[in-house]
Parts: C-alpha cells; structure tokens; sequence
C-alpha cells in the first residue's frame, strides 16, 4: 500500500518542477487521489522534497479548503454564505446533520457520507444551495434534501 | 433556428442537463442543435433557453424540464414555436435597462469555444492593442475612468502606470478570482460564461505593463470556471495566439492557473501574492506594492476578473465612450449579483448612476411574496445594511460608502421583515472572526470579542451597555487592524447599529426578537381555535416535539422544539405562530 502512494505522489511532484512555490497545488493533488492529506502524505512530501513538515502542516492547516481527516464517498456541502443563509441554511444544515446522523466535518459510519459547512458556491442566486461532490443542488427545502440524502442511500443499497 | 442552452453551474444545478437530454433525443437526426452557453444573468428562471429565430428574433423560455424541453423542441419541428414557459413581458423587464459589456457575451458565445468568441469578435481588441502600444492603452484606460471593480475603486490606469514604470524583464500579470464575498457570483458567471473576455483583458494589460506571464488565481469551488479557463487557454496555445512573438508582433504571453485553498483573506492583494508562492496567505502592510514588488519579486499588476472583463471593450470602442456612462467620478457599467430575498434574482450590469430601488424594483422585481424590504447589504462582510429609505441612493463609488457600505465587487442580498439585523451582523462576524489569518491582533482578538458579544444579544443576555461597547471596540479596529479585512470587518456591525439600533435594543431590553429569527427568543405555539387536530405536524416534526390527540389541539414541547419551521411549513390552517419577546406582549 505505501508503495503505491509514495508512486501516485510521485506522479503529483514530478508535475510541479518547484514543489516550494507550488506548495498549494501539491497538496491539491495529493488531496484530489486520497481525499485528504495524511500525514504519511506529508512526511513523503518532506522526504522527496526537503520541505519542512511544519511548513506543510502550517499551509495545510491554514486553508479550510484542505482536510486533514478522510471524507465520504458522497462529501455534502452546505452553503453558509449570506444569500444562503437569509434564505434559510442553517435549516439545510441541521437537516443534512439530522439525516445523516453526524457533525459537521464528521464520517458516517459506512464512510458513505461527509458533510461540512462552505462560504459560498457562486449559486447564491438559486440560495439556499449545497453540493455533492461536484453537482450543486440549489432551492432547496428540508424535504428537497431528504430526498436526494435518500436517492443516494437507496442508489447504493442502503 | 438556435438553441442556447444555459450552462452554467446555476443553470446545470437547475436541471439543464435533463433539459439538454430532452432538447438532443428530439433534435436527433434533424437540423437543429444546442448550443451550450453560460449563464445570461435570467438565474431566477433556470434551466433557460433562448431560440433565436432565422429571422433573428428571441425567445426566450424558461424554468424548462425534461418534458417541456422536449416540447420545446416537437414545437420547434413543426415551426410553430410553443407558447408555454415563455418569460412573461413583466419577467423580461428584467433584461431591460442593463447595459452589457462584461456581461456581453455570457449567454451569448459558447465558453469552451474559442471559434465562437472570435466570431463575436474576440481578440479584435487584442490586434488593435498591439498596434496601439503602451502608452496609448494606458492613455485610453485612464480616459476611460475604469476603476477596480474588485472592491476599493482604485483607478486601473494608475496601477497599470505603476507597473509600467517599475524596471524589470521580468513582470506578472495576476487576475484576481477569488470571489470571496459570500453572496457575490458575478466574477464566476463571466469565468464560466465569457472566459476568454477575461483572458484578452489580462493580455492587453501585459502590453500595457510589459509582462509576459498572467496567473489567475481562482477559488477552488468553481470547477466549472477552472476547466472552462484551462480549456480557453488552451485553445488559445493551439491557435497560436499565445507562447512567443504573437501574431508576428514580438509581444509574448502565457498564462498559468492558480487554485485557491479557501480562505476569504487570500483576496486581498497580498495575501493573495503570499498563497501563489505556496504559503499561508498572510497579508503584509504596503509599500512596496506589488506594482514595485509582486509575485516572484517581481512588478506585479494585480486586477479582478470584472476590471480586465471590461478592459477589451474600452479598447475596441474607446475610452470616452465607456466615460459617457455613469456619474462624476464612478464611470461605465457594473456587474451586480442579486440574491436573498429578491423575486428575481440573478445578474444585472447597469450603468453606474442608478439607484438601488432602480436595480431591486425596477429590474428585479422587488421582493418574494411581495413582503416589504427591509434592507440591501451592499460589499459582503466588508460592507453594510442600507436600510429601505435610503434605498434611492444613487450608485457610485462615494456614494455607497457614505451609507456606511462599500460598492464592494457588488454583491446586493436583498433581505424583508423577516431578516434579524442582529443576525445579520452575527453573521457577518462569525464569517470574518473565523476568516481573520491571525496575524494582527485588533482583527483576530477584536472580531473575536465582538462575535461574542452579538451573540450573547442574540441568546438575550445582553446588557444595555453592549450596543456601546460594539460601537468603540468596532471604530478601533477598523483603524488598528493591518490590512483591509480587519479596517472593514466591524462595518456590519457599525452599518445596523446605525439603522437598526431599535433591533438591538428590542433584543437587550425586551428580550424579543422583532423579526422572529434568532433561536433563543422564539418560541413555537399553536393557537388552539385553528388547530383541527389534522397530526399532520407532528408526524413532520423531526424531533417528535409535537403531541396530541387527533381531532383536538396538538401541542408543542418548547424543551423539545429545536425551531426549524417544518411544522408551519406544513400546516394548512395557519395555526402555528411564533411567539416572541412575550415579557412585553
Ligand atoms: C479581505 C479582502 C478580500 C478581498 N477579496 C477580493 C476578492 O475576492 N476579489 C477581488 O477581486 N478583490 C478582492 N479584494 C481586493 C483586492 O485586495 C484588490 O484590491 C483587487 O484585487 C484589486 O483589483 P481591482 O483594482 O481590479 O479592483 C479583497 C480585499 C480585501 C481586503
Ligand atoms: S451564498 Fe450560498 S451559494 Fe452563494
């Protein structure tokens, strides 16, 4: 298993030339092949690159766009941004937490489903909105997203 | 006849993909096809489609599915064109009055064909730049009055001066895409719709500033945008308008794409330069500007998306005409994105010079269900609430400011009786306390302190010399703070004290929140004389809060109830009230 991720990596740093200027766009990569950034990720990174952990670590923890804990298959988004949230997400939020049974930032058991709070996803005009991956669901009601956390479940035999 | 299918993520999120599905197995094996284009600013009324007719008129159909699509299409066969989902002439008085520059081609070109904007006439005003040179671009700029449309109005030409003259071989053109105001689409609708405006834009300004490289620097939440500028770029490289000597010119240029990593302060300029080099996005205090001192190093010309969207148009038509729009000293057009609780949201690009009642009224068709507005909030969490009488504030540059908001990158949420101003402001706090970097400590200790003050109000523990102590704690860190989202993160809060000072003191002394909002001061009650007994809401409600027996008065556990609405949502006779601030009632 550690050979295949030191390999796909690998294929991440050899796209970037100058791993320190692109620092963000590594950990993109690796968190796009895993989901997350492990630390045995990191400490591979150190070892090929000579960067610090600490510098790493200190990027990673600094963007909320990087996960430092695994996701679901299915990753929910909620929308907290201001649109949104005039037209009532933090009801989405509770109802996504309710269905799903999990804090924000949390795994369901099965690993099925994550769910976590964003800022905005440039959908504020069909607010409130969240997304799924990388389809966005927008007008949405408490019932409109029992219904799609229930087509999901039933799509994969739950 | 045409079809343009709106294909941007409000339009995909939609349903334009079932639309699509239902418009190609009708089409199969006929004349017509559809033609995927981005978002037309119409997002109230997504999925969309306009026809264009061989006649060369527009009609334009919308919330479409799957059948009606097909519809559509059985319709266009017989070439008679269906009547159904037509946006009604009151609908349409939405396109009316806009003024499209940046916005002309979204809708309109295909975004993920280069062909298609060229056949728009795209890159025209890259030629004429070319031949233009330096100082005469700058010249029509500076003419032209374009002032940054990212959030501060700095004039473009004095940036763009600035980096041009900075000695260096080595120069970097960065277009700012981080879009951080929550509430604010329009620079990802001109990225997935209009891409390369932006890009001809970014070349131009390297001319005029003698860079050789641009970097865009987008968020990571808009894929759409990111494939649609990879895909552009490279088009751009296979056709040879971009690498070395263009069009036999001598002039190079290349771009790169940057994605963000989420963070709200990577807007600011040099936050921003720090994440491109791969760190934290910590601002620095300036000078140097990265006009001196950029990216690498380097003299840098940083502008967002909407500045270099209308720089291709100034060059092409002039400088003086973009000046004969707008006001004094605020000139051309702006982009707004509306959204909250306005009946037609989406994207509108007016002159400058209107008023805001112009824009959520006259354009947009005032507020949902007719509910009577409260307020605008203009610039985000850097910006403020312009509350209903002074809605007829003329749009420029100093004249938002003096309400107290900025113009911002023109985010409008619109917002009815039903918005806590209280909440609001916590809101907005919350937001920049949580996005503050930490390096300064007015903003990160001080946003601190005032979050927990706006939400002990909210909770209705606050005490009457609360309101006091958000206005101090507010004034000083706007002027201690180091970089521009500390200096404006207490304008929120400064902005509905100064409108809504009776909300906050309606929350301290009454304990009532007047718009029903805030958790802690509201309580769920079913009024007796209209309840049928029906169970309908106690089988809805989530958390089994609500008992009774059937055919008799239900009741809510207010211990239980955790406020989340369904139960009104669902009943039939209007007999669930919220209560609040019942000490005075
Ligand atoms: C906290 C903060 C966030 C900002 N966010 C953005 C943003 O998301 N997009 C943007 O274009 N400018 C943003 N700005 C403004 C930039 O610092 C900078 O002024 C702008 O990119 C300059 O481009 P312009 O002259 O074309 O407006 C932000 C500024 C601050 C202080
Ligand atoms: S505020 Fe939710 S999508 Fe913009």
């Amino acid at each position: 298993m550690a050979g295949k991720i030191n390999l796909e990596i690998d294929a991440v740093l050899e796209k970037y030339p100058e791993p320190e200027e692109s620092l963000i766009a590594v950990l993109q990569g690796v968190q796009d092949i895993y989901g997350y950034i492990s630390k045995d990720a990191v400490e591979y990174i150190t070892e090929k690159t000579n960067i610090p952990s600490s510098r790493i670590m200190g990027v990673a923890s600094f963007y909320a766009g990087f996960r430092l804990k695994p996701v679901g298959k299915y990753r929910i988004m909620v929308c907290m941004g201001t649109a949104c949230h005039v037209n009532g997400s933090e009801r989405i939020g509770d109802t996504v937490k309710r269905q799903l049974g999990i804090e924000a930032g949390d795994v369901t058991e099965d690993g099925l489903f994550s769910w976590e709070e964003v800022a905005c996803l440039g959908c504020c005009s069909i607010s409130p909105a969240m997304m799924i991956n990388d389809t966005a669901y927008g007008m949405l009601t408490q019932e409109k997203v029992i219904e799609i956390i229930d087509s999901i479940k039933k799509g994969e035999g739950k | 006849m045409r079809f343009l299918l709106g294909y941007g993520s409000c339009g995909i999120a939609s349903g334009a993909n079932s639309v699509l599905e239902g418009l190609s197995e009708c089409f199969f094996g006929t004349e017509f096809t559809v033609e995927k284009v981005g978002c037309n600013g119409l997002c109230f009324a997504e999925p969309i489609v306009e026809v264009i007719c061989d006649d060369g008129e527009s009609v334009l159909y919308g919330r479409l599915n799957k059948q009606s699509a097909v519809k559509l299409a059985e319709s266009a066969k017989t070439g008679k064109l269906m009547q159904e989902n037509r946006l009604s002439d009151d609908e349409l008085r939405f396109l009316q009055g806009q003024k499209r520059i940046v916005l002309s081609g979204c809708g309109k070109v295909d975004p993920e064909s280069l062909d298609s904007y060229i056949e728009n006439g795209g890159y025209k005003a890259l030629e004429r730049a070319l031949s233009m040179g330096s100082d005469k671009i700058i010249e029509e700029i500076k003419i032209s009055g374009l002032r940054g449309r990212g959030g501060a109005g700095f004039p473009t030409h004095i940036k763009w001066q600035a980096a041009k003259n900075s000695q260096s071989d080595e120069k970097y053109i960065v277009c700012n895409a981080d879009e951080g105001d929550p509430g604010a689409f329009m620079d990802r609708a001109v990225l997935e719709g209009d891409p390369h405006r932006v890009l001809e834009g970014m070349m131009i300004s390297g001319i005029a500033i003698g860079a050789h490289m641009g970097v865009i620097y987008v968020r990571a939440e808009y894929p759409l945008a990111v494939k649609r500028l990879k895909k552009a770029i490279g088009e751009l490289r296979e056709k040879g308008l971009l690498g070395d000597n263009i069009l036999n010119s001598g002039f190079s240029f290349d771009f790169n794409i940057m994605m963000g990593a989420g963070a709200f302060v990577c807007g600011e300029e040099t936050a921003l330069l720090a994440s491109l080099s791969g760190n934290r996005g910590m601002p620095v205090t300036k000078p140097p500007f990265p006009a001196q001192k950029g990216f690498r190093k380097q003299p840098t010309n940083i502008n967002n998306v909407e500045t270099f969207a209308n720089v291709s148009w100034i060059i092409e038509n002039g400088g003086e005409a973009f000046a004969s729009m707008g006001t004094e000293g605020s000139k051309g057009t702006k982009v707004f994105a509306l959204a909250g609780r306005v009946k037609r949201g989406g994207l509108v690009e007016v002159p400058m010079g209107l008023t805001i009642n112009d824009i959520v009224f006259g354009i947009c068709g005032g507020i949902k269900d007719d509910a009577k507005v409260k307020a605008v909030q203009m610039g985000g969490p850097s910006g403020g609430c312009i509350p209903e009488n002074m809605l007829d504030t003329v749009i420029d540059y100093e004249n938002i400011a003096r309400t107290g908001a900025i113009m911002g990158s023109g985010g409008m949420i619109v917002m009815d009786e039903k918005t806590c101003m209280v909440d609001m402001a916590k809101f907005f706090m919350d937001f920049t306390s949580k996005e503050s970097c930490g390096k300064c400590v007015p903003c990160r200790i001080g946003t601190t302190r005032m979050l927990e003050i706006l939400e002990r109000i909210a909770n209705g523990k606050g005490e009457e010399s609360d309101i006091d102590t958000l206005v101090e704690l507010g004034e000083s860190i706007k002027t201690g703070a180091l970089c521009g989202l500390g200096n404006s993160a207490p304008n929120p809060v400064l902005t509905t004290i100064k409108y809504f000072r009776n909300e906050y003191e309606a929350h301290i002394k009454e304990k009532c929140c007047p718009a029903k909002k805030c958790t802690a001061l509201i309580r769920y009650s079913i009024v007796k004389d209209l309840c049928k007994g029906c169970s309908l809401c106690s089988r809805k409600c989530p958390v089994e809060a609500i008992s009774g027996q059937i055919k008799s008065p239900y009741e809510i556990d207010a211990e239980k109830c955790v406020r989340c609405g369904q139960c009104i949502a669902t009943c039939r006779f209007n007999a669930i009230k919220i209560i609040s601030g019942e000490a005075k009632e």
